[in-house]
């Protein structure tokens, strides 16, 4: 009867929240982040794996590498292509990409994923400063 | 074989396909943005449409339900949630039924024990119901590190509670848990199973299903099993997906390369629950607030509920019929309620 006002009024409140990324993200210019390569790693040319299955898999690599390190003490990683590293993040990983705030923490703070790594490892780039 | 979830399976199986062929020969702009916001428009104009028309349609008297005594007097205990005769208890009453789904709690089944008929609580309804209801919600909040930039920081806190555990296995065969797991895409994937084998096994209900029971939870189904594939098991490249969502959001469009079919299949499945959602009994979401048997205050007896579209009918009362027949029904020996004055006339009669 009379109850069509609340009605709207929830009906309203909800659209309002439902269109909430919309309202949020107004006039705010949303670029991709765009990690920098250091001289080293252009040099390089190459990952240890192609960039495609880095981009979307390092993650899944360096539970491997870790794996195979601290349970099995291996550390030669040999690629699909049949060249020699070893798995570090330390020393192979970080020797090219050695800045992790330039680098690392773009696209994980653009796709709010909190890595676990630097509860244990060191930040050298940061050290250095 | 029960041809009402053949027929949604082969639907779901069917829109898989749609979407993964039609992305895979280059019309990621279609699954990318044209539909997603198709979709938007037609859930946001149906939701519109379908509570404007609950809006409109009257209820002019108290409906409630009630499990409880109503209220009455004063020695005698009212149940003030269950009979609610106020208006906060109205709103403790469907606070409970939104939050906590109360009726279902309800819910019992029937049994034959020894020659004799009971009645059991069945409480797995109503279990089954609160992990699909909360995860999918977790699961839609925690999406929204997709869709906002910068992410809030309660979306950050709501996803760090749910990829609280941390399992990780990582042998040759079988890499899980990296990147860490979302428990609320398991649960969601575990609930909608078990809400789908309970119409399954479950004779009587299996019998009250219907297709549009099934075509929803195999929809959902379809939208777990995608995302979680995505994450765990095939992986995709996250920052370009972001990219395109929030493309979609800031209506500066872009196709980045190197997403997968897959992505597109669950955006797609996305957009086929939000265009469905307003024309199916998924409406529950808007309706559970607009029930009349839940929303109104149990007050029959102590308020008299006229209905406001009554028009002034003309009416002849009783008392109105007996002034108009008293002398004759008298005369016909008829009882009266209101005996005529004693009449003056007839000592006037005696005296003349």
């Amino acid at each position: 009867m009379n109850d069509k006002k609340y009605i709207l009024g929830g009906l309203l409140i909800f659209i309002v929240l439902f269109a909430f990324p919309f309202w949020f993200n107004l006039g705010k210019a949303a670029p991709a982040p765009n990690p920098v390569l250091s001289e080293k790693a252009k040099a390089a040319g190459k990952c240890v794996m192609p960039t495609e299955f880095m981009r979307a898999e390092h993650m899944k690599l360096l539970g491997m590498w870790r794996r195979s390190v601290v349970r099995h003490a291996k550390r030669e990683f040999i690629n699909p292509e049949g060249k020699q590293y070893t798995m570090s993040l330390q020393n192979t990983c970080l020797n090219c990409h050695d800045n992790k705030a330039k680098f690392c923490d773009k696209c994980h703070d653009y796709a709010s994923v909190d890595v676990y790594c630097w509860d244990c490892h060191i930040d050298k780039s940061k050290g250095e400063e | 074989m029960n041809k009402n979830y053949l027929v949604s399976l082969l639907a779901v199986i069917g829109l898989f396909v749609i979407a993964w062929v039609g992305s895979a020969i280059g019309l990621k702009w279609l699954f990318g943005i044209v539909i997603p916001y198709a979709a938007l428009v037609v859930f946001v104009a149906g939701v519109w449409r379908k509570v404007m028309g609950w809006a409109r349609s009257p209820v002019p008297f108290r409906i409630p339900t009630t499990c409880g005594q109503q209220k009455t007097m004063p020695w005698i205990k009212q149940a003030a949630i269950e009979n609610p005769s106020t208006k906060g208890g109205v709103f403790v009453r469907m606070l409970l039924e939104i939050l906590a789904f109360r009726s279902l709690f309800r819910n019992t089944r029937m049994k034959m024990r020894e020659g004799k008929l009971s009645y059991n609580l069945e409480i797995f309804l109503w279990v089954g119901a609160l992990a699909f209801h909360y995860a999918f919600l977790t699961t839609l909040v925690r999406h929204l590190r997709f869709f906002t930039e910068p992410i809030p920081s309660w979306v950050s806190l709501i996803e760090k509670v749910d990829s609280f555990f941390r399992v990780e296995i990582m042998y040759d065969p079988i890499h899980f848990g990296l990147p860490g797991i979302y428990v609320s895409g398991l649960v969601l994937l575990a609930a909608v199973t078990y809400l789908f084998l309970r119409r399954l096994f479950v004779r009587p209900v299996r019998y009250i299903s219907l297709a549009s029971d099934y075509f929803p939870l195999f929809l959902i189904m379809g939208i777990a099993l995608t995302g979680i594939f995505m994450r765990y098991f095939t992986k995709v490249d996250i920052t370009s997906i972001k990219e395109l969502t929030m493309g979609l959001v800031t209506f500066h469009w872009s196709i980045p390369e190197g997403i997968g079919n897959l992505f597109f299949v669950h955006l797609f499945f996305v957009s086929v629950l939000l265009a469905y959602f307003p024309f199916s009994k998924l409406m529950h979401m808007g309706g559970v607030f607009l029930s009349p048997t839940r929303n109104l205050t149990a007050n029959t007896r102590e308020v008299r509920h006229v209905n406001p579209w009554n028009y002034p009918v003309k009416v002849h009362t009783y008392e109105a019929y007996e002034d108009e027949f008293r002398e004759k029904m008298i005369e016909a020996g008829l009882p009266v309620e209101k005996m005529p004055e004693p009449k003056p006339e007839e000592p006037k009669e005696e005296k003349e």
